[in-house]
Order: structure tokens, then C-alpha cells, then sequence
């Protein structure tokens, strides 16, 4: 397997550079000659109004998506098409707008699965779940329960995630994209459908998993205090175009933002 | 108290992981093993009813191991990896096929291998039908759903017309039926007596439900059910679909060969193609559905339903001195058959295993509903 593994990053530094990127889908410009970077360690929001390209800016970083023009440099490695199960290889993790959770299994099975690439006992040891593979299972399990501790989700370990309320899926779903011990965290929209409170508990683990692990995160938000709060640089888009890029404090004035988001024509 | 896991406490994730957490659980267990292994011989040697004859074990308990067996196999490819399959007749004909190509010799121009044991030529059949079922897994990389269903039904008809056609399979006999060794030696023994091959089916059955058992509560298993469950994330998440796939028609396609290899040489002894024709895979099918999707337990479940259903429309109404006629007897067993699948596919697609699940947690809490 290829993995972009490429050098250390220290914090602060670019983790991922996206350069001119454009992707449409037949006639639809979804994204439009977009730059922007994500520095390690720091909290990306990306936000913009509906049908922005938020989310297919995802899915470009990911591999999902292959974009028709621009650049992605991921860890000081540059390409500009690359395998799903690559970005995961090199360490990009996402949860979904919509969960996109494996519904038949249960919560403990879901971050477990995250673990997968981490697992490398064959199938042999599988099939006997024996020696190795068994030591390897439990390994994983430890890892995993850390995360269900933290996430405060041991009630429903065993519970198949299909009969879970939406606010506690989104909270597994984040469990699964940690289990991955990602250095690159997409989160979009963990928080929408949330009542206040389950807000304020996601809010607290995104600043958690950022604090205590270091990960770096980009996160898509439509609630702008939380995007305040939370984030340390803004990028927004609107149309499939950049129209803004800085802190929150910076973006919040900007009037192409304000334009924007009362929908004035362009 | 009876079904409670109060008290008990698991001191490892080792533990928490075992194959039955549960202690009741663990006893029903060994109690099965211990009939299954013990009691139903030693029925059977003394002759105590309903053991008296050999029919129950001839009749019933072998086919429905072997059957069984072959629904474990559907079950990983269908219950747990989510690709449906027709082809299950088929994948079993290849492994009693290939089964008998190995117990006669074989040689292909330069290439001589002479007659193998048995037990040795009913697993090289697994391999044999695993290497098909990687071939027509491919497919499923780029078809889903109800057009991989199709694509294994072509499988299922080539095949039934490859073993029809091509004499070289056959050994050129002139009917075009086979006959396995008599008497099947396993390990030196000669298994003759209906209650020994039932024991050698229970061995084989049993390790391989375990084998499966372990197969589907690993990662394995999870990158399975992930990708039964959503793909796409499952992708972004590293797990990469040709392998999930195609590893599980492989195991999948194993299981059916060794079961065909079994009902081929111990259950009938001598069979034609149509032994394996696609009432044989839609015979699986319905077992996995009713017995429960993505449930080992289930297979069994199912197997067993499926076969006891016309035997009981047979015997009840007889018993009661009801008339009853053996055309009313299949209509019935169609009619109550597809009754119930439509049934549980509307309202609890995971099957009988679902609601004995059910009913356990249900034990768990009673006397309160919640
Ligand atoms: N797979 C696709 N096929 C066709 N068009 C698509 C596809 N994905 C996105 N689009 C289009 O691209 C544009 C951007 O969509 P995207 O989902 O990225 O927006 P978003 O900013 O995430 O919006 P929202 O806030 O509603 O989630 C939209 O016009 C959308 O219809
Ligand atoms: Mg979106």
C-alpha cells in the first residue's frame, strides 16, 4: 500500500494546501478555482450558504471526489487524484451531513471498524482468533473503549446503531472517524438537527479531540456562534467561490460574507 | 432470575469478547453440543424412539447439518457482506464435482494426480468452488443488488449446464450420474452406518460454524458488514471493497463447495447435476432469510425450518387421521413458505434469530416491558 506518509509536520505548519481547485459535475460548477490551506494543529471551519461546495470540498480532500483542475498537497506530498482508502491510509478521517453510520452494527462493532486499517493479523489467525489475531483484538478494544469513555457512551456499546437517536449517532460516528487516529479530522456538520444542549457536548469534544490529541480538524458549521467559538480561521465559500478567508473576527465583518448570507445578488 | 447477566463480571476485554459472554448462553451450548455429540448416538445405538430406524438421522439430522452448512456459507455473502447470491447450487456443484474429480484422480494432458482420501478431496472441492467464487465475485465490484443477482443466476445455469454437458466431469459415465467411494473412508475408518456419517457431518459442521463464527465477530467480519451497511464511508474509511468482497464470496464459496462436497458423498452418495439445480439455491435462500441475515445461529435456524416444515404437513394431519394428500403437502409447504417470507422481510428482516434475540432481552428485563 502507498501510504502519502511524507515527513513530519510540525504545528503551525501547512498540513494540507488545496491550489486552485474547480470540480463540477456535468454542467453544475461545484467548486470554483478554490485555494486555501489547513495549518496543523488548528480548528478549520469551513462554512458558506447552502449549495456552497462545502461538503464537495470534502470530499475533493478526501479522495472522493477527483477534481478536473488544481492541486492537493497533503503532508508535503502533491497530487491531484488519490484513492479513498489512500486519504485514509494517509490519515484523513470524516464523519458525514448525513450519518453515515454502519446501521446493523453496533456502536462498539462501528468504532472498531475504524480500527481496521490498524489491524494486520491475516486471515488465518482470523479464522481461529487465536494468538495474534485474538492479542490484536483485544489491543484494539482498549483503544476503543478509551474512545467510548471519552465520547461517554458506554450505555449503548451494544446497542445495533440503527435504533440510536440521531444526536447519539453523530456522536459514534465521530468515535468512529477518532478510531482512526486521524491527523486529519473532516467533520461535516456534526452538529446539525442538535438541540442546545447536545451542541454544547459536541462543541466541548471537538475541543477536546483537538486539545488532547492534537489532531487537526476542519469542520463545516452552519451555526455561527459555534463556528466563532470554536474555530481559529474561517473559509467561506459561496457558489463554489472562495468570497472570504481569515479569523473569525476578520470574516465576521467581511461584507462579501454579509452579502452573502442575506442573499444579496451577485 | 433465569436469564441475567447480573453478577457476572468480566475482568478482561477477553472475557467481554468470548464467543458467548453470556453464562446461560454458554450453557445452552454445551447442552446442544453434549445431544448432539452424545445423546443422539447413544439414542441411536439402543434404538430408543424416535431414534428407532435410521430414518431421523438419515432423513433429517444429516441434511440438515449439511444444509446448514451451505446457509452459513450464503449467510456470510448475503447476510453479512450484503451481495446476493442465486448461485448457491452451483457453488456447491463445484465442490462435488470437483470433490469426486479428486477421490478418482485426476489428469489434465502432463498433469497426473492420482485418487486423493477423501476427507483431503472434500476440502480441495471448498478451494475449488472458493476460486470460482473469487472468479464471479468480481462482478460485484461494479454490480449490485438485484443485477449481481442475476449474474450469479448465470452461474448457477452455466454450471448446471457445464456438469451436464462436459462428459470429462462425469468420468464419461453413460447416465451421466456419479457415484462417491462405498464404503467413504475417513482417516483409515469406513463410515458406513448412518449414525457414523452423521457424526463425521456434526465434526465438519461444527468446526466450520465456529471457524465462521470467529471469521464474522473479527475485523474481518466488521469490513464485511461495513460494506454491506454503506460502502462509501466504509471506502473513506480505508476499507477497500475489492478485498471485503471478494473474500467473502471466497469463504462463502467455500462453505457451499464443502457442503456440496458432503451432500454429494455422505448424504446421497450417487447424484446427477440436477442434485444441485436452483431449487437447491433457492432452498439455501429462503433458510437464510427465514433462519435470520447476518446470523450464524440463524443458518441453523433456517435449515432446520425449512426441512421439518413439509415433514411435519406430512406427519401432523396423518397423526390427527386427516386425510391429506402429498400435492396438498408441497402446496402448503409453498404457500406457508412464502407466507412467511414476505412476512419477515417486511417486518423483521433478520429472521428467527432477531426474534429469539428478542425474546432474550425481553427475558432479560422481564417482568418489566422495558
Ligand atoms: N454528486 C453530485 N452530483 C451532482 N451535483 C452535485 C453532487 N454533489 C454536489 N453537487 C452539487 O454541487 C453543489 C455543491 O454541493 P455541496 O453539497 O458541496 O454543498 P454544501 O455547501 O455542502 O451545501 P449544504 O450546506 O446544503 O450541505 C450543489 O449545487 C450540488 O447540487
Ligand atoms: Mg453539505
Amino acid at each position: 500500500m502507498r501510504a502519502p506518509s511524507g515527513p513530519e509536520i510540525a504545528a503551525g505548519d501547512v498540513l494540507l494546501a488545496v491550489e486552485s481547485v474547480s470540480l463540477s459535475f456535468g454542467g453544475v460548477k461545484a467548486i470554483s478555482d478554490v485555494s486555501f490551506d489547513i495549518r496543523k494543529g488548528e480548528i478549520r471551519a469551513i462554512i458558506g450558504p447552502n449549495g456552497a461546495g462545502k461538503t464537495s470540498m470534502l470530499n475533493v480532500i478526501n479522495g472522493f471526489y477527483h477534481p478536473q483542475k488544481g492541486r492537493i498537497t497533503f503532508k508535503g506530498q502533491t497530487r491531484s487524484k488519490m484513492r479513498p482508502h489512500e486519504a485514509a491510509y494517509g490519515g484523513i478521517a470524516r464523519t458525514f451531513q448525513n450519518v453515515a453510520l454502519f446501521k446493523g452494527m453496533t456502536a462498539l462493532d462501528n468504532i472498531m471498524a475504524g480500527r481496521t486499517l490498524k489491524m494486520k493479523r491475516n486471515m488465518f489467525w482470523q479464522l481461529l482468533r487465536a494468538g495474534p489475531a485474538l492479542a490484536e483484538e483485544v489491543e484494539h478494544r482498549h483503544a476503543v473503549e478509551e474512545i467510548i469513555d471519552f465520547l461517554k457512551i458506554q450505555e449503548i456499546r451494544r446497542t445495533p446503531v440503527g435504533r440510536l437517536p440521531y444526536g447519539l449517532q453523530k456522536r459514534v460516528e465521530l468515535g468512529r472517524a477518532l478510531a482512526m487516529e486521524p491527523e486529519l479530522l473532516l467533520l461535516d456538520e456534526p452538529m446539525a438537527g442538535m438541540n442546545l444542549e447536545e451542541k454544547e457536548d459536541m462543541s466541548r469534544f471537538v475541543l477536546d479531540v483537538n486539545d488532547h490529541f492534537g489532531t487537526t480538524i476542519a469542520l463545516i458549521e452552519h451555526d455561527m456562534g459555534v463556528v466563532m467559538d470554536l474555530s481559529d480561521r474561517v473559509v467561506v465559500l459561496d457558489h463554489g467561490i472562495k468570497i472570504a478567508d481569515g479569523t473569525p473576527d476578520v470574516v465576521k465583518k467581511d461584507q462579501a460574507v454579509i452579502d452573502a448570507y442575506l442573499g444579496v445578488a451577485h | 432470575m433465569l436469564y441475567r447477566e447480573v453478577g457476572q463480571f468480566k475482568t478482561s476485554y477477553a472475557q467481554d469478547m468470548a464467543i458467548f459472554p453470556i453464562r446461560q448462553d454458554r450453557i445452552a451450548l454445551w447442552l446442544t453440543l453434549a445431544i448432539a455429540f452424545i445423546v443422539v448416538p447413544l439414542l441411536d445405538i439402543f434404538q430408543i424412539w424416535p431414534f428407532k430406524g435410521e430414518y431421523l438421522i438419515r432423513a433429517i439430522l444429516i441434511p440438515f447439518l449439511i444444509l446448514a452448512l451451505a446457509a452459513i456459507g450464503l449467510n456470510i455473502l448475503t447476510g453479512y457482506c450484503g451481495q446476493l447470491s442465486l448461485g448457491s447450487g452451483a457453488f456447491m456443484a463445484i465442490g462435488a464435482y470437483s470433490a469426486y474429480k479428486f477421490v478418482t484422480g485426476v489428469s489434465i494432458m502432463a498433469l497426473h494426480i492420482p485418487p486423493l482420501p477423501v476427507f483431503i478431496s472434500i476440502i480441495l472441492g471448498g478451494f475449488m468452488a472458493a476460486f470460482v467464487g473469487i472468479l464471479f465475485g468480481i462482478p460485484s465490484l461494479r454490480i449490485k443488488g438485484l443485477y449481481l443477482a442475476v449474474a450469479t443466476l448465470a452461474a448457477q445455469f452455466f454450471f448446471d449446464w457445464l456438469f451436464i454437458r462436459v462428459k470429462w466431469f462425469t468420468n464419461y459415465t453413460s447416465s451421466g450420474s456419479v457415484a462417491a467411494p462405498d464404503p467413504l473412508i475417513f482417516f483409515g475408518y469406513p463410515v458406513t452406518r448412518p449414525v457414523e456419517k452423521y457424526l463425521v457431518c456434526l465434526i465438519v459442521v461444527t468446526a466450520f460454524a465456529l471457524l465462521a463464527k470467529n471469521l464474522v465477530r473479527g475485523n474481518i467480519g466488521r469490513q464485511w458488514q461495513a460494506t454491506r451497511d454503506q460502502d462509501i464511508a466504509a471506502e473513506l474509511m480505508g476499507i477497500r471493497p475489492l478485498y471485503a468482497k471478494l473474500s467473502a464470496f471466497a469463504v462463502s464459496s467455500f462453505f457451499m463447495g464443502v457442503a456440496g462436497a458432503l451432500w454429494a458423498f455422505v448424504y446421497l452418495g450417487a447424484w446427477e447435476p440436477l442434485a444441485f439445480n436452483i431449487d437447491r439455491s433457492f432452498q439455501i435462500l429462503f433458510m437464510v432469510i427465514i433462519g435470520g441475515l447476518g446470523s450464524i445461529l440463524g443458518s441453523f435456524l433456517g435449515a432446520a425450518f425449512i426441512l421439518v416444515l413439509p415433514i411435519l404437513l406430512d406427519q401432523v394431519p396423518h397423526a390427527l387421521g386427516i386425510p391429506i394428500t402429498v400435492e396438498t403437502v408441497s402446496l402448503l409447504v409453498f404457500l406457508i413458505v412464502g407466507a412467511l417470507i414476505c412476512w419477515l422481510l417486511i417486518v423483521e428482516p433478520h429472521g428467527f434469530a432477531r426474534l429469539w434475540g428478542t425474546a432474550k432481552e425481553k427475558l432479560r428485563l422481564w417482568p418489566y416491558p422495558y
